[in-house]
């Protein structure tokens, strides 16, 4: 179980960085420039609040589980 | 015994002293949703309505984005001078933001200060809302006896759903008592108002409450900390924790809250075009139904542990919200409907307007299920009657509203009732989830950002993301585009569920188990 928690912390880093790229460069920068409001509301909410949230809190999430942070006898 | 009893009943003063303020500050804070519409009017330029309702939203939004910093703020406050001081302070900011928006006057009156002053107040209820929460959730949790957190705890955990329930009958209410034009020109703002009162009398209650015991007991002993915000993200130690309770608990809560409470609102009138009033209803019902089982679950979560309460109501949402979402569309689906011929109508008639008159054709449908459905066609004329045109062609409007009946409201109120249910599981033992995962001194402060990240802007950005993504499958042409805004809180809560499942144990909550 603690082996499986530590490679699941790659994971959730790989997964922290596809958000970082699918909310920036898929979704987030391409809304900002369309002209239509309800584009610009949804890429800043994208880029400026979710994007940061996501992809450095659940990398620094990953990190620590990679790290072994969250075994039991860290706890 | 006789000691049992009066511990009890000094728990159901903290209860309610607690659970009054948090429930005015949800109010406040819902209050400025429920009347968007008419805020939009009121204090955004009247020549682009579609613009006007968008920064209303967007407004709307900021007082979700800006929790947490409420949250850190009110939270470091909360740790060093004390818990029931702080949240005297909330109270009464967002108590004096919800009243001075109802003061603001109009758009027409002082141009563009009318938006900047709703956005500079609806910024400080945020910050107050962010405040506000952990400091009732904390205060509870540590006058609860051992073993009963979860139960205590969900009583304030109610308010949230209750408040919304108040700020929908508080504006029926004021609608009633008025004509719909003394609403629009001074009637909306009585709701706003009217939280004064309710501040106060709050104010009043809270007043004499005494601080947490373990507060206290903590002060006396010189274990408070003098820097709760570096303890709390500056030590590895509790960031990981915090980190733990926003990925494994929090940011799945804060979207099944607002997926069954928001979405599903949204869903009914927007997706399956019910009747706005019958939406209303429909949810209030299931809220009804559905509010006592906050306590239900926060109480089982005293005897099975809080961690797969939480995550029960999460695997469900998951593999369940495609399913109920599609039921929910087939209600109104007029496809697999037989239309009553005999009882067709059709009307036409004119309404006088400030630009010149509409001409409304209302065509009404009946079929054997009892759904009714009224398509409105407005087209705009001149005072002289000729049609009114743009870029060529004739200024025309369109809507259906759908009117159900029979077993079909009946099953409606369950596929809402259902995700309520889902609600109660994940939020009910939240509170004192959160609490447990802290040590004292930098409680307040520590539970307070992974809620609020988790509840305000995971779950608060959720009706504008999923509506957005919904919108965008439909001009995509996607035949399932109403269950396209599904995909994000399914993602989210997914994540949440395995994080949750795997790195949550009880060791975490125990070490703080004074």
């Amino acid at each position: 179980m603690e082996g499986l928690k530590k490679i699941l912390g790659i994971v959730w880093i790989i997964l922290a960085l596809l958000a970082a790229y699918f909310c920036i460069v898929r979704f987030g920068v391409p809304k900002l420039g369309t002209g239509h409001q309800e584009d610009l509301v949804f890429g800043l909410i994208i880029v400026f609040i979710l994007t940061p949230i996501i992809s450095i809190g659940l990398g620094i999430f990953g990190y620590y589980a990679w790290k072994g942070e969250y075994d039991k006898d860290k706890i | 015994m006789q000691t049992q009893t009066q511990s009890t009943k000094g728990i159901w003063k903290v209860i309610g002293a607690s659970s009054l303020g948090t429930l005015i500050e949800w109010y406040d804070f819902f209050i400025f949703g429920s009347l968007s519409v008419v805020i939009s009017t009121k204090f955004f330029p009247a020549d682009n309505p579609t613009a006007a309702f968008l920064s209303t939203l967007a407004t709307f939004a900021a007082g979700f984005v800006v929790r947490p910093f409420g949250a850190l703020f009110f939270g470091r406050l909360g740790d060093i001078i004390g818990r029931k001081y702080t949240f005297m302070v909330t109270l009464v900011l967002m108590g004096g933001a919800t009243f001075l928006i109802g003061c603001i006057p109009s758009y027409e009156t002082i141009g563009f200060w009318a938006p900047l002053l709703v956005l500079v107040l609806r910024l400080l209820q945020g910050l107050a809302l962010g405040g506000e929460y952990g400091g009732a959730a904390t205060y509870v949790a540590e006058h609860s006896p051992k073993g009963q957190r979860g139960y205590w705890t969900s009583w304030i955990q109610t308010t949230a759903t209750f408040g919304l329930f108040v700020s929908l009958v508080v504006i029926l209410i004021t609608r009633a008592l008025m004509t719909d034009a003394q609403f629009d020109v001074w009637g909306w703002r009585v709701p706003f108002l009217l939280s004064i009162f309710m501040v106060y009398v709050s104010y009043l209650i809270r007043k004499n409450m005494d601080e947490s015991p373990e507060f206290k007991q903590a002060k006396s002993e010189g274990k408070t900390s003098t820097n709760p915000l570096k303890e709390s993200f500056g030590n590895k130690y509790n960031l990981k924790f915090v980190l733990l309770a926003l990925f494994g608990a929090a940011m799945g809560q804060g979207v099944v809250w607002y997926t069954g409470q928001f979405y599903s609102m949204s869903f009914m009138k927007t997706v399956m075009f019910l009747d706005s009033d019958q939406a209303d209803m429909i949810l209030g019902i299931a809220l009804i139904f559905g509010t006592p089982f906050f306590i239900v679950f926060g109480r089982l979560s005293d005897k099975v542990g809080r961690k797969w309460v939480m995550l029960t109501g999460m695997l469900l949402a998951v593999l369940t919200y495609r399913p109920i979402y599609e039921a929910m569309y087939q209600l109104t689906n007029l496809e697999h409907k037989t239309e009553l011929r005999d009882l067709y109508t059709s009307d036409k008639a004119r309404v006088e307007t400030e630009k010149g008159q509409d001409e409304v054709i209302t065509v009404t449908k009946v079929y054997d299920d009892g759904t009714e459905v009224r398509d409105i066609q407005t087209t705009h004329l001149d005072s002289e009657g000729n049609p009114l045109l743009a870029e060529g062609k004739v200024l025309t409007s369109h809507k259906s509203i759908v009117h159900i009946s029979g077993k079909n409201y009946i099953a409606l109120i369950v596929l809402i009732f259902i995700q309520i249910i889902y609600i109660t599981l994940v939020y009910g033992p939240i509170a004192a989830f959160l609490v447990e995962m802290f040590p004292v001194k930098i409680r307040y402060t520590s539970m307070s950002l992974p809620y609020h990240i988790g509840n305000g802007v995971f779950g608060g950005l959720l009706p504008a993301v999923s509506t957005y993504l919904a919108t965008n499958a439909h001009v995509a042409g996607n035949v399932e585009f109403y269950l396209a805004g599904l995909w994000y809180p399914i993602i989210v809560s997914a994540v949440c569920f395995l994080i949750g499942a795997m790195y949550i144990n009880k060791s975490m909550v125990s070490k703080n188990d004074l």
